[in-house]
């Protein structure tokens, strides 16, 4: 995937938005954060958003994870991969999507963090 | 209060664990990851710093008298080199600790107690010692512990200390020289597979955890203590055991001797004679989801108790808990609900055996 036109949130998701759809992942930081993903719980397609609702959960074996939206809109698919395979998003968080959602909103993108802001908001909020 | 560190506080920082705050201690959590760890343990050998645990020496002529009427289980038949698990319990019979006392030699006796209890368990010892002719001593700042945990820590441990364990009972212990001073090794543990505990001084067990490392154990953090000792069907204090419930509400009873008088006898006496309003059971989801401590149980629009302990097994891959429940509904296959964020996921009543325990006899 290419990372140039993705943008990240403070909640610690990725955003990739193309055509009004954005695609919704976890960050790098966030996944070494959760540790060992062994479940997911994630919102039925149809399902509408509003921007930075909680959408789903990880779970690692110790803990529980909220999954927030930084864009509003509808569900239009959910990567059901990772039901039966929630480490894929420890093994290599910024290749597998989680969500993807039609933006309400497309503006909202605009507000989000790219590469390196959201590398400096780790280093010091983290 | 600043937290306390172990002698091993640099060790685990050294290998880049993930520390966290428990019981008045910075202790490490998880080190490669929680999961790895748990079947390094099931499957190998692993090794714990457990050095926040409490140990209180209880000495004096009349300690055994004393002891048996603070501890819910009979100390008279134990011999020296041999342990029993019981309680202290308050009068309501409610729990002020789970512990393990070790037999060091006549009128010589070792507690081995939970660390976040510890100083709640000294103030009870001193205030019913009465006119007991006993000595209680807090020893748990010059002792440090290490569990050392699995099928493989017997071949382990006799490599190290070039010494012999087959003969060495479950429960029972010796003590020998290692490095500088004497350590005290018994065959108990927290994980339900075959192990060690080494109590010592201090920077011998610093040796003896690297030595360990060096010879292939796998550090393991508290995460996995939690998860392992779960599987094996094992109480955690402030879970399944509290001021509230009580040994035979959590189903203990094998540590509690109603041949003797002991503190909380008379409460526990008429909660058995009386019969349970509720005990800990086991729960499995047989729907997707994780049971958490805390999550409610319902049956139709009931509450009918709480979830203890969960997790998503690591041995056995199945959603598991520990649950607090109405005597009504605790008969083995009863279908309860559990609330999960706001939704109902159905679990059924099982036993609490999750996993065979492997100690040895």
């Amino acid at each position: 995937m290419s990372q140039n036109n993705v943008r990240y949130a403070k909640t610690h998701e990725w955003v990739k938005v193309e055509d009004g759809v954005a695609t919704i992942g976890i960050s790098e930081f966030a996944s070494d954060q959760v540790g060992g993903v062994v479940f997911v719980d994630l919102p039925e397609v149809g399902k509408v958003l509003k921007q930075n609702e909680q959408f789903g959960v990880l779970e690692s074996v110790k803990a529980v994870s909220e999954l927030y939206t930084p864009v509003a809109g509808e569900v239009v698919a959910v990567n059901d991969e990772l039901y039966d395979a929630p480490e894929l998003l420890n093994e290599a968080p910024l290749n597998h999507w989680i969500i993807k959602v039609k933006m309400s909103n497309p503006a909202e993108a605009f507000s989000l963090l790219d590469e390196t802001a959201y590398k400096l908001f780790c280093e010091t909020e983290g | 209060m600043p937290l306390k560190k172990t002698v091993l506080y640099d060790a685990h920082v050294a290998l880049n664990a993930r520390m966290s705050a428990y019981a008045g201690f910075l202790m490490p959590i998880e080190y490669k990851g929680l999961t790895f760890e748990h079947h390094a343990v099931r499957q190998d050998v692993g090794v714990f710093d457990v050095s926040h645990m409490g140990q209180i020496r209880v000495t004096g002529p009349q300690s055994l008298a004393f002891l048996n009427y603070v501890f819910t289980n009979e100390l008279s038949d134990l011999t020296i080199g041999k342990t029993r698990y019981g309680f202290l319990c308050f009068p309501s019979g409610g729990v002020v600790d789970d512990l393990i006392i070790y037999v060091l030699a006549k009128n010589d006796y070792l507690l081995v107690v939970n660390a976040a209890n510890k100083d709640q368990d000294l103030t009870w010892l001193i205030e019913n010692k009465g006119n007991y002719d006993v000595k209680i001593t807090d020893f748990s700042d010059h002792i440090a512990l290490l569990a050392v945990q699995g099928p493989n820590a017997i071949h382990l441990l006799t490599k190290i200390l070039n010494t012999q364990f087959d003969d060495m009972a479950s429960g029972s212990f010796k003590i020998m020289r290692y490095e500088s001073a004497d350590v005290l090794i018994s065959r108990t543990g927290y994980t339900g597979e075959d192990g060690f505990e080494v109590y010592g001084k201090p920077s011998d067990i610093k040796i003896l955890w690297t030595t360990l490392l060096d010879r292939g154990a796998t550090p393991c953090g508290l995460g996995c203590r939690d998860t392992l000792r779960f599987e094996a069907s094992m109480p955690l204090y402030g879970h399944e055991l509290s001021k509230e419930i009580t040994p035979l509400e959590a189903g203990l009873t094998f540590a509690v001797n109603f041949d003797k008088d002991f503190i909380g006898k008379a409460a526990l006496l008429a909660q058995k004679e009386a019969g349970l309003t509720r005990r800990i059971v086991g729960l499995e989801l047989v729907e997707r989801g994780i049971p958490r401590e805390g999550y409610p149980l319902f049956i139709a629009d009931k509450e009918v108790g709480y979830i203890t302990t969960g997790y998503l097994s690591p041995t056995t891959q199945k959603p598991l808990a520990f649950a607090l429940v109405d005597i009504a509904h605790t008969t083995i296959g009863t279908p309860i609900s559990v609330e999960i964020r706001g939704r109902r996921v159905q679990a059924v009543v099982r036993d609490k055996k999750f996993y065979e325990k492997r100690n040895k006899k």
